[in-house]
């Protein structure tokens, strides 16, 4: 079933297929028909027949469903929302955050702790950045608001801790920088559309 | 011909009897075991899953896994329960189901070699008690069983052990006349008790089994057959969701295994029946030897219970009744009647 098809909830369009039950027998009769009926209908034989038909073929055409999860996993939605990642500026390699703070900001669930300071150069670095997943609902506005693409979400959802409180740190979550070749640009929560470029318009200051 | 074997054959002595007993109680207790691993597997194919894989290659020590796991729980008594029949009734499954086996013919006979010290020479029966109502006493063996459930559900002070007691002794005590009925038309065509005489009675290959000629019989025992031996689609015992566990909701550890081994030997022993009294028995079938045939039928009818579980839902108690009562009896009845006319034109 695709997703349209799933997602359409007017009643009567789906492609439901009916059951057709018959109307319950009033008289003795009738139902001793109906006994008749059923058991020389063959249905189980129906369900047996189904039941061997799946066997043979998760055992010979490779229909088997089983995911063996710790050792192979199911590819995720770019929408999913899992665990953060700080992203890089892929020419100079500088991480993206400029430190704006609006994700501290907007953090409902207040988990986002950072701190700025002037660096030698008198730009702005980012000194303290940590997120405490205890409390991240990871409901994406951090991501959204971000202006600069540097807080993304990323695809480790294995979250389990020992503890309430695990705080991720700010290098933890920057991509390392030789596998700054592997980065992703993120197409999830918040991301760029793809017209973004026919969307956008013209500054006055283009005038 | 019979005769002829009996003067060929050494004596059967009570040693050769009690290696035969341990023989039994050793290989079917793997079997039983085993017979959780397959049924596992079976099903999770059924439903394109995996089934165990990790203990073992394509998990195959998983009985391993299992028996250190029920061997080392804690076993749990409850406080209100009536102690010694709680602990007596899982010992009572267990040992009615292979007391049953006992009739049943299990493996080839052979002798111990002479230089085997004490037991040398000893003679093994492939029946460990090779009496001539064996049909009887397998069915009455089995009947025997329902005192495990029902004194397990009774004395464990629960109210789901009660209903699954009281289940058990509406179900077997039911599906005892179905049995006993269903069968009663094979043995008037062969005319005796014996597994063996049922055996010789189909000798003339695929177009003499008795399923052929009393396919209604079959049809019924393989119904009585799922229901005396508590598997879907008559689970109605131990029935998950409805009744917890039904009458082993309390029992954990060791105990409730030896549940479990009685049910899984249970289905051996019809597998067996089936197969003997319905499909051929041990008689070669063309060019494949009669040993590795009687093997491949019982593995066929358990395959058949665990198919069926897999494929069809479970019934309510008071169809089950129904179905009992008012369909599978008065149909056994006119099988018997029938047959009984046919036999005298
Ligand atoms: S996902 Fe939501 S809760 Fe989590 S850090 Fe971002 S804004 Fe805060
Ligand atoms: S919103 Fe983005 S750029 Fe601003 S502080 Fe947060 S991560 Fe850095």
């Amino acid at each position: 079933m695709s997703l349209e098809q799933f997602k359409n909830r007017n009643v009567g369009s789906q492609t439901y297929k009916m059951i057709e039950s018959e109307p319950t027998p009033e008289s003795g009769m009738g139902r001793f028909g109906q006994v008749v009926k059923r058991t020389f209908k063959g249905e189980l034989f129906v369900g047996l027949y189904v039941t061997m038909r799946e066997m043979i073929n998760a055992l010979f055409i490779g229909e088997m469903h089983t995911v063996k999860y710790p050792l192979e996993k199911l590819p995720i939605s770019p929408r999913y929302r899992a665990i953060h990642d700080m992203l890089r500026l892929l020419e100079s390699g500088h991480y993206r955050c400029i430190g704006c703070g609006l994700c501290e900001k907007i953090c409902i669930s207040d988990c986002i702790k950072m701190d700025t300071r002037y660096d030698e150069n008198q730009r702005k670095e980012v000194s303290e950045y940590t997120i405490n997943f205890g409390r991240c609902i990871f409901c994406g506005y951090c991501a959204e608001v971000c202006p600069e693409l540097a807080i993304v979400h990323g695809g480790r959802y294995e979250n389990a801790s020992e503890q309430r409180a695990g705080f991720s740190l700010f290098e933890d979550m920057l991509t390392p920088i030789d596998a700054l070749k592997d980065q992703k640009e993120f197409d999830g929560f918040g991301a760029v559309t793809p017209n973004a470029d026919n969307a956008i318009k013209k500054t006055p200051l283009a005038y | 011909m019979e005769i002829v074997n009996v003067a060929v054959l050494p004596e059967v002595t009570s040693a050769g009897v009690i290696i035969k007993a341990i023989i039994i109680l050793a290989i079917i207790s793997a079997i039983a075991g085993f017979g959780t691993y397959l049924e596992r597997k079976i099903l999770a194919f059924m439903q394109r899953r995996l089934g165990p894989m990790h203990v073992g290659p394509y998990g195959l020590l998983q009985i391993a896994a299992d028996g250190i796991k029920l061997f080392t729980k804690e076993d749990i008594v409850p406080q209100n329960a009536n102690k010694l029949i709680f602990k007596v009734a899982p010992a009572i499954t267990a040992a009615t189901a292979f007391i049953a086996l006992a009739a049943v013919p299990v493996f080839p006979d052979f002798t111990i070699p002479e230089w085997i010290p004490l037991l040398g020479g000893t003679f093994v029966p492939s029946i460990a008690a090779d009496i001539n109502i064996g049909v009887l006493f397998i069915l009455g063996m089995m009947a025997a069983g329902l005192y495990g459930p029902l004194l397990a559900g009774m004395a464990q002070a629960n109210k789901w052990g009660i209903i699954g007691s009281a289940r058990t002794a509406i179900q077997f005590l039911s599906y005892e006349v179905v049995t006993g009925l269903s069968i009663l038309a094979p043995i008037m065509l062969v005319g005796s008790l014996s597994l063996v005489e049922f055996n010789n009675y189909q000798q003339g290959g695929f177009s003499s089994w008795m399923m052929w000629q009393q396919p209604v019989a079959f049809v019924l025992f393989l119904i009585a057959g799922f229901a005396e031996t508590n598997r879907t689609p008559f689970d109605l015992l131990e029935h998950e969701a409805e009744v917890v566990s039904g009458y082993a909701t309390e029992y954990s550890g060791m105990r409730w295994g030896m549940f479990f081994i009685g049910e899984y030997a249970n289905m051996i022993t019809v597998s067996v029946l089936a197969a003997v009294i319905f499909m051929g028995g041990y008689n070669d079938l063309g060019f494949i030897a009669g040993w590795l045939i009687v093997v491949l039928k019982i593995a066929f009818v358990f395959f058949l219970m665990l198919w069926v579980r897999a494929s069809w839902p479970h019934i309510r108690p008071d169809q089950l009744m129904w179905l009992c009562w008012k369909v599978l009896m008065p149909v056994a009845v006119v099988n018997v009647v029938i047959t009984g006319f046919v036999m005298m034109v």
